[in-house]
């Protein structure tokens, strides 16, 4: 494994930006009703249909989901780092199930405020990670047994405040809640995409600017500190940017799962553990995952379409398999 | 430089450490030595304030410990532990820089500068690493690891090094060039060593001045020839010694004596 430079940091993300826009616009181009993307650069070629089909319908959704994507996998890699186990992910842990259980209290005791939702998504997400963190910790890092068991009970212990809440709800609005509950992006429009966008830069820069304390962090809570590491400040933050991450896109898209163990995964596999270079490129590979996912979503089986949590999951499943049979 | 005066450790109502002074001279090499349960670890731990002292104080260059910034101290001391904890795979170059982050000026997202990565070569030559910089942390055999810890801590370039059993890993040639290395840097560039160790053979021959801990109490200290006596050591270890000097350096020799071992050794005898 070859030390990680700035050098190859900016490579690695160049290329991987470059990827995410021809992501970008191919998922622009695919649906079911196809649009020539070549049009969209000649002024006059649209038809007002195409033009809304373009810009007010997937333009969104695609922003939506490369930040949703980026969010889950920055997050991911960050949670991994912290508690030193590389199966600690967002949605495996119970946190995304916090930010939903925060965001369906905003929902139904609040009213359909913009903000209401993701702010109580992010508290329930920083709720969530505490609870995790106290279970699973340990001065060897969080074994993945501890990990897997403290994710499981905070997950069904929020569960059952989710169906508590549910049988509050009329029952038109049950089936939408199932589906954003799997993850869903149907839902983007451009007033929550700026909410998206700027959680997304605010966590991304934040947790990437601790990247090199992680990367001590990551050798354990002790070693970080004897080494200079303010443990409480870099650990204080990295969670508050995390769980901003995760409640911001919960909020907007449900949970979607398993982005945050697949992505940061692949990306150490094919660069290195160094956290300066692994959360940046994983907020850049998560949000083409993520794109794709939904674009497979929303086409596979057209005109209807599946929650991009099932695709995502379906991906991820195996891979946590490998992951926990490898160790 | 750095100076404990009347430490007292508590964990719950169990008292660790009880009333323990010491200073820490630079050039000095002071070994701590005790049973197990003796308090000896957690002494080392209040010194560069992992565990904060229930009473006394810890004081840096006259200042209290807590008045100090977690990065300047990381600048000031460096800690060698018995074991690295490794989640992820990290190579050897990877963890020895880790060393450098206190010195870092560019933040969280900050780059290893070229004197760093000189120093880290040169730490990894010192404690014959060179050849295994990109190797994988996890690869490494006990040995190598445990010198790779001690490689990171001199990479901070800390003028006071705390070594937490140190040799407990280490192979007899390995014990001797890490306590040789850990000698040369009190003897050349006035570090002060606080080590703590099982091995009283080493810290005879090594150690300017020994403390002996029992049950968290300071029961003697001062220098090896004083303090390592049959009297003293059995008192501290429980177990009856014998004391000579070695034929080679004169540092006191201490062997256990093994009574019991011999009786049930005739007994069975084939």
């Amino acid at each position: 494994m070859r030390r990680v430079t700035l050098r190859k940091t900016l490579v690695v993300c160049g290329v991987l930006s470059i990827v995410l826009m021809v992501v970008g616009l191919v998922a622009l181009s695919i649906g079911s009703e196809r649009v020539p993307l070549i049009d969209a650069f000649r002024p006059g070629a649209l038809t007002p249909t195409q033009r809304s089909i373009l810009f007010d319908i997937r333009l969104p959704r695609i922003l939506l989901a490369a930040t949703v994507g980026a969010s889950l996998a920055a997050a991911g890699a960050s949670y991994q780092a912290l508690l030193r186990n590389a199966l600690a992910e967002p949605y495996l842990l119970g946190i995304s199930n916090g930010a939903a259980v925060g965001t369906m209290i905003a929902l139904v005791f609040i009213g359909a405020n913009e903000w209401g939702r993701p702010l109580m998504a992010f508290a329930g997400a920083v709720a969530a990670s505490l609870v995790v963190y106290r279970l699973a910790g340990g001065r060897a890092g969080a074994s993945p047994e501890r990990l897997i068991l403290a994710g499981v009970i905070v997950t069904t212990f929020q569960s059952s405040v989710i169906v508590f809440i549910t049988t509050l709800m009329d029952a038109t609005r049950i089936r939408s809640f199932t589906f954003w509950l799997l993850g869903d992006l149907s839902q983007a429009s451009s007033s929550s995409i700026g909410i998206a966008v700027v959680a997304t830069l605010t966590g991304v820069i934040l947790l990437t600017f601790n990247a090199r304390p992680l990367n001590l962090l990551m050798l354990g809570e002790r070693d970080a500190f004897d080494l200079g590491v303010e443990v409480g400040r870099v650990r204080l933050q990295v969670f508050m940017a995390a769980s901003l991450l995760v409640g911001v896109s919960v909020a907007l898209s449900g949970s979607v799962g398993y982005v945050g163990l697949v992505v940061p995964h692949l990306v150490r596999m094919a660069t290195s553990g160094d956290n300066r270079l692994t959360i940046p490129a994983s907020a850049l590979a998560g949000a083409s995952f993520v794109v794709l996912a939904d674009t497979v979503a929303r086409t596979i089986i057209a005109p209807r379409e599946l929650p991009v949590g099932a695709i995502t999951a379906l991906i991820g499943a195996p891979l946590f398999i490998y992951l926990l049979k490898r160790r | 430089m750095l100076e404990a005066r009347n430490i007292s450790v508590k964990y719950g109502a169990r008292e660790a450490v009880t009333n323990v002074s010491l200073e820490v001279v630079p050039g000095m090499m002071t070994a701590i030595v005790g049973a197990n349960g003796a308090g000896k670890s957690s002494l080392l731990r209040v010194l560069n304030g992992t565990i904060e002292p229930s009473t006394g104080q810890i004081l840096l260059d006259g200042s209290p410990l807590s008045s100090f910034a977690r990065r300047t101290l990381g600048r000031r001391i460096a800690v060698v532990t018995q074991e690295a904890l490794l989640a992820f795979p990290v190579s050897v170059l990877e963890y020895v820089l880790g060393g450098r982050y206190a010195w870092s000026t560019s933040g969280g997202w900050g780059w290893e500068s070229e004197r760093d990565l000189e120093i880290a070569f040169n730490v990894l030559r010192q404690t014959e690493l060179e050849d295994f910089s990109d190797r994988l942390m996890n690869e490494l055999s006990g040995g190598e690891r445990q010198r790779a810890v001690l490689a990171r801590a001199l990479a901070t370039e800390a003028r006071i090094l705390l070594l937490d059993e140190p040799t407990a890993n280490l192979d007899l040639a390995h014990q001797t060039s890490m306590l040789q290395l850990v000698r040369k840097h009190c003897d050349q560039r006035k570090t002060a060593a606080v080590i703590v160790t099982h091995d009283i053979n080493l810290t005879a021959e090594f150690a300017d001045n020994v403390i002996l801990l029992k049950s968290g109490r300071t029961i003697a200290s001062g220098p090896p020839r004083d303090v390592l006596t049959e009297e003293l050591l059995s008192e501290v270890l429980d177990i009856k010694v014998l004391v000579d000097a070695h034929p080679l350096s004169g540092a006191p020799r201490i062997t256990p004596a093994y009574e019991l071992r011999r009786q049930i050794g005739a007994d069975t005898a084939p």
